[in-house]
C-alpha cells in the first residue's frame, strides 16, 4: 500500500543522506521528551505530508508492530465521522498519534498516557478521501506503527 | 457559550472507562457557508482528563477530529464516587471543564 511505499522511500532517503540528522532526532527524542510539546506538536499538526509530520514529531522510521490493534471500518459511507480505535499492548505505551494519509493536514490527534492509563483510545475522525489511517505509538521511547486502508465514499473534511 | 461535555465514567474490575462527548463545531477552516464565504477554523486544540485532580489523559487535536469530539479511554484505579474532570481549550482561547462522579 502507498504508506508502505512512502516508508520505503523514507528509509532510503534517511539511509542516503540523513544519518546524522537521524541520530540527532533519535537523541533529541530520547533525551528531551518534552520537546514533543508545544512547538513540535504544532508543526506536526500543520504538516501536509507524512514525512513532514514524522519529522516534526521527531520520528525516524517507525517499526510495524502487531502489538498495535487498529480498528477502523473498511468502508466509511460518511467521511465526516469515521470511528477509529487504537489499542497498544506494547509495554510502556506513552503516546498514540492518529494520522489520515490523504487529509489536508495528516495528523488528526495525539494522546499522552501517564502511567496507570491504558494504551487505548477510541475516537471519531474526519477523512477527506479513501486513504490509510495510521496509528503511531510511542512506547518506551521508540515509535511503532500500524495502518489500515479506509475506503471513503463521501469525503467529510 | 459552549455546551457541557457529556461524560460517563464506570469502574469495573479495577479499570475505569471514561466516555465523553464534547460539544464543539470543529470547523477546519476550509468549509464554505451558504454565501460562499470560508468559515474560519474553530476547533478544540487540547483536552485533559483528571481523576481526583491527577491527570489521566492528555490529548491534542488538529482539525480532522469529527464535530462534537467523542473519546473513550481507560485507566487503572478509580472507585465509585471518584471525580472525573474533562477540560478542553479551543483555538479561540475558549475553555470549558466539566465533572462527573465515577459510577
Amino acid at each position: 500500500m502507498e504508506v508502505g511505499i512512502d516508508l520505503e522511500r523514507r528509509k532510503a532517503l534517511k539511509a542516503g543522506g540523513g544519518v546524522g540528522l537521524l541520530a540527532f532526532l533519535a537523541a533529541a527524542g530520547l533525551l528531551n521528551p518534552g520537546m514533543a510539546g508545544a512547538a513540535a506538536q504544532k508543526a506536526a499538526f500543520e504538516a501536509k505530508t507524512m514525512n513532514d509530520a514524522l519529522d516534526a514529531l521527531g520520528v525516524a522510521i517507525p517499526e510495524d508492530s502487531a502489538a498495535i490493534l487498529l480498528t477502523a471500518p473498511e468502508v466509511a459511507a460518511n467521511g465526516a465521522v469515521v470511528p477509529v480505535t487504537v489499542e497498544s499492548s506494547l509495554a510502556l505505551t506513552e503516546q498514540i498519534f492518529i494520522l489520515a494519509d490523504k487529509n489536508p493536514t495528516m495528523l488528526v490527534a495525539s494522546f499522552t498516557f501517564p502511567p496507570g492509563t491504558d494504551g487505548y483510545i477510541s475516537t471519531k475522525i474526519k477523512m477527506a478521501q479513501t486513504s490509510s489511517v495510521i496509528a503511531l505509538v510511542k512506547a518506551n521511547g521508540k515509535f511503532y506503527r500500524a495502518s489500515r486502508v479506509v475506503e471513503v465514499t463521501a469525503g467529510g473534511c | 457559550m459552549s455546551a457541557p461535555t457529556k461524560i460517563r465514567a464506570t469502574v469495573r474490575d479495577g479499570i475505569t472507562e471514561v466516555r465523553m462527548l464534547m460539544q464543539h463545531e470543529m470547523e477546519n477552516g476550509r468549509r464554505k457557508d451558504e454565501s460562499g464565504n470560508l468559515v474560519p477554523a474553530w476547533f478544540i486544540t487540547e483536552i485533559k482528563a483528571q481523576h481526583d485532580g491527577k491527570i489521566v489523559l492528555e490529548g491534542q487535536f488538529g482539525t480532522s477530529v469529527s464535530k462534537n469530539p467523542y473519546l473513550i479511554f481507560r485507566f487503572r484505579g478509580g472507585s465509585p464516587g471518584g471525580k472525573i474532570a474533562i477540560s478542553w481549550l479551543d483555538n479561540r482561547g475558549e475553555a470549558r471543564s466539566d465533572e462527573v462522579e465515577i459510577s
